[in-house]
């Protein structure tokens, strides 16, 4: 990875929607640039959070599997 | 979220005064919401029990209006489920399910909804049909408004829904 985490956001546990909201949520407080990691072990999330990324101007950098949970790490544009 | 213009809006009618539809409506809200789209709710008919307030069961100015209060009670944490009510214990079981799968209640999607800037709107006529005012409502509401109004916003809306 070629980038610093500058926060890290625990939705494990939650279900579709929350993951995308409380991403939005985190990203209101961010700076532009910074970039978030997203722990969720909702396999929905793996497909909605690029969408939203997608929808929201902002950037996926990756995504990692470990076991159950789902990192996903995004730039703030 | 600043930037809504440019991200399209989102107008649900909420005309149903079930649970199950109510956190449809909330789930595509909230989930428009955090892709930083405007939303508008507008709650008609019997989705104005959505959001009235908790308690005050006797409502209305005449007695059609009082039995018809009476009946209709609810609120977020008091609506009946389109299927398999089974007399209160389809919501009962509902709501367990969804809490053991870290759904967030109807409640809770109101709180997140209106924290994400979704705009709610009950509609003035059904209001003075059924003899409701705006303090009967939660305080996240908006302006009452009628049905020019939502058509404005419909009209301007990329997404419309009829729930």
């Amino acid at each position: 990875m070629d980038f610093e985490i500058d926060r890290t956001l625990d939705a494990r546990g939650l279900s579709c929607p929350m993951p995308a909201v409380k991403t939005a949520l985190a990203f209101e407080e961010m700076g532009i640039g910074e970039v978030i990691e997203v722990l969720t072990d909702d396999p929905v999330s793996k497909k909605d959070l690029p969408v939203w990324a997608e929808a929201t101007g902002n950037k996926l950098l990756g995504i990692k599997e470990e076991e159950k949970t789902i990192k996903i790490y995004l730039r703030k544009a | 979220m600043n930037d809504a213009k440019n991200k399209g809006s989102v107008t649900i009618v909420l005309f149903s005064g079930e649970m199950d539809k109510a956190i449809a409506a909330f789930v595509i809200a909230t989930a428009a919401a955090s892709m930083a789209m405007q939303v508008n709710i507008f709650f008609t008919f019997w989705g104005l029990k959505a959001i009235r307030k908790e308690g005050g069961l006797i409502k209305g100015q005449n007695w059609m209006q009082k039995m018809l209060n009476v009946m209709n009670y609810g609120h977020a944490k008091k609506l009946a489920l389109s299927k398999l009510n089974m007399m209160g214990m389809g919501p009962m079981m509902l709501k367990t399910m969804m809490s053991q799968k870290k759904v967030p209640s109807l409640r809770e999607f109101i709180k997140t909804a209106h924290s994400l800037g979704v705009k709610f709107y009950p509609c003035e006529m059904s209001m003075t049909v059924m003899g409701l005012k705006k303090e009967d409502f939660i305080d996240e509401c908006g302006d009452v408004i009628g049905a020019v109004s939502y058509l404005a916003k419909a009209k301007d809306s990329n997404i419309n829904l009829f729930i």
